[in-house]
């Protein structure tokens, strides 16, 4: 009784429109006349230079940010956690405030804070790291860098808020046994904050890896996936090919399933790595 | 403890802090120049907020756009919290082998990303505004429809049940009460925390959505504030005094429910992981 409407929504929203997508890759055509093609369009997948350079992308912001963010996110909430430190409160919520913010607005101030002649730029070199302004936006290796900066700045809050959770639920009595034995603070971080803190990080890591694979609204609003396609996301990729190109749905979801594998077999990397079949 | 090492920490954050902060002092700052001394970089306050929101209310639709998505976030969130919530008392409270399997379908949904499904739900919607032109494409009903339902708050408001007292339902039944009205009468005034902490993320998740407006709604008038801050923000003669304002007002409602219920919010995460 209780869980009937929900079941019926997922199932409508999420499971169906899946096998839709299935169905739909399959199939080729403009618009709304499509027709069956079998394999065609996982085979155009291999070949089609946009997707690639897509794929790339979005692997290079995974790579980098995903790992970076988590350690950071860890790292100052194993600080926050402190209950000797003054300012906490005013420390964590600094910290967590950009998660407030909408994905597309904190897009446009990235955009020109990072601008050529924008703020960033001037303030490097009033203290003369560089000597000329770095074109941030416009150059393609500057324009990834600028995403993996906006990301780990909007998402970075967010994640230490579920670390922090995480380690108030640690009893305490576990940290004094192991001052008594004389352990130091890093190795008292290593044996026992870590192993404990396994389960959010598997969490933390899956949803940043999913999120990250759906990356859209920072793309489309710093860079437009520019210059050329050097920061083009998969998703945006999709949105493409359905609603701005000549639409082809069918090539579209088909390029939206790869998302799905790609996901699907992180996850199990992720599980195989923390070790741990109860995450 | 050593005195560097405390040293060290109180940098370090204050560090994070300021970076955290930084755009947003910058984003208020801007809002109360002149265009021309943004793109110059001036970081004083200036004179120019009156004429800002003047500007900005008489050149850009921006209060319809407010309108939308407040009707948008509000019946979401009110909708989310019902559902999700009978759900996770569902499966917790009156648990069994095939509903801990359900469940389990449920959370691969997480799984799902937008993108995959975003292209069959279009066509779903396309298909319903035949049929049922209010729920179909380009009405903000199209919107919060495939919105709302969300495994995520679905766990969340589960894992929170493992936390509620059993017996207050006990003595409810032994006053006579039906299983629908513990419900109503006994879980919802106990769960306030967890309620507040939901409704949080899905306020703020719902007034920050982008990607299905943008898909759903075509009519300029029925634009949302995300999808106006992005049009603005990609003119080809962009008044950033105007847009800053803007922006300013559009994460005013999100920064005001998080500072407002904070403390329930905190409250809240802490019981989920549990």
């Amino acid at each position: 009784m209780f869980i009937i409407l929900a079941v019926v929504m997922i199932a409508a929203f999420y499971f169906y429109p899946m096998i839709q997508a299935l169905l739909l890759s399959f199939k080729s055509g403009k618009g709304m006349n499509l027709s069956y093609v079998g394999f065609d369009n996982y085979v155009r997948l291999f070949s089609d230079k946009t997707f690639l350079t897509a794929v790339k992308n979005t692997f290079i912001y995974l790579i980098i940010q995903v790992p970076i963010m988590i350690v950071l996110a860890m790292f100052i909430s194993v600080l926050l956690n402190d209950s000797k430190l003054k300012f906490r409160g005013l420390f964590r919520t600094a910290i967590f405030l950009p998660a407030v913010t909408s994905l597309v607005a904190y897009s446009i101030i990235f955009k020109y804070l990072f601008a050529t002649d924008g703020l960033v730029n001037k303030l490097l070199m009033n203290v003369h790291l560089i000597t000329n302004p770095i074109q941030w936006i416009t150059d393609p290796f500057w324009a990834k860098i600028t995403i993996i900066i906006a990301i780990t700045w909007r998402w970075t809050g967010y994640n230490m808020i579920f670390y922090l959770s995480a380690l108030q639920n640690i009893d305490h009595s576990i940290y004094e046994a192991a001052k008594i034995d004389g352990a130091s603070s890093t190795r008292q971080f290593f044996g026992i904050t870590i192993p404990l803190l396994k389960p959010i990080i598997l969490f933390t890591s899956i949803t940043s890896t999913i999120g990250t694979l759906q990356l859209f609204d920072e793309v489309v609003n710093i860079t437009k996936g520019g210059p050329g396609n050097a920061s083009m996301s998969i998703s945006q990729y999709i949105y493409n090919l359905s609603f701005k190109y000549t639409s082809d749905f069918g090539y579209a979801a088909t390029v939206s399933y790869s998302i799905v594998i790609m996901i699907v077999i992180l996850a199990i990397v992720q599980f195989k790595a923390a070790g741990d079949k109860n995450g | 403890m050593d005195k560097l090492k405390r040293a060290f920490v109180y940098i370090f954050l204050s560090v994070a802090a300021f970076i955290s902060i930084f755009p947003f002092l910058w984003m208020i700052i801007s809002a109360t120049n002149k265009s021309a001394d943004v793109t110059k970089g001036r970081l004083l306050p200036g004179s120019q907020l009156m004429d800002n929101i003047k500007n900005l209310f008489t050149t850009v639709d921006i209060v319809p756009a407010l309108m939308n998505s407040a009707k948008i976030s509000v019946s979401t969130t009110v909708l989310a919290m019902v559902i999700a919530s009978l759900a996770g008392y569902g499966f917790e409270i009156y648990r069994s082998k095939a509903k801990d399997v359900v469940f389990t379908i449920l959370l691969l949904s997480m799984m799902i990303p937008f993108a995959a499904i975003m292209v069959p739900l279009y066509q779903m919607f396309a298909g319903v505004s035949r049929a049922i032109p209010f729920i179909g494409l380009d009405t903000l009903s199209g919107v919060v429809l495939p919105t709302f339902t969300t495994a995520f708050l679905i766990f969340f408001f589960r894992q929170n049940t493992k936390m509620f007292p059993r017996e207050l339902l006990e003595a409810g039944r032994i006053d006579g009460l039906s299983e629908i009205s513990l419900f109503f009468r006994i879980y919802m005034p106990t769960m306030k925390t967890t309620y507040a902490a939901a409704g949080i993320i899905t306020f703020m998740s719902s007034w920050n959505n982008y990607l299905w407006p943008l898909i759903v709604l075509q009519s300029p008038e029925k634009k949302t504030i995300p999808m106006l801050i992005s049009n603005l923000g990609s003119s080809y003669t962009p008044d950033y005094g105007i847009i800053m304002t803007a922006i300013v007002i559009s994460t005013i409602p999100t920064a005001l429910v998080f500072f407002l219920m904070q403390k329930h919010f905190v409250a809240g995460m802490t019981g989920s992981v549990k």
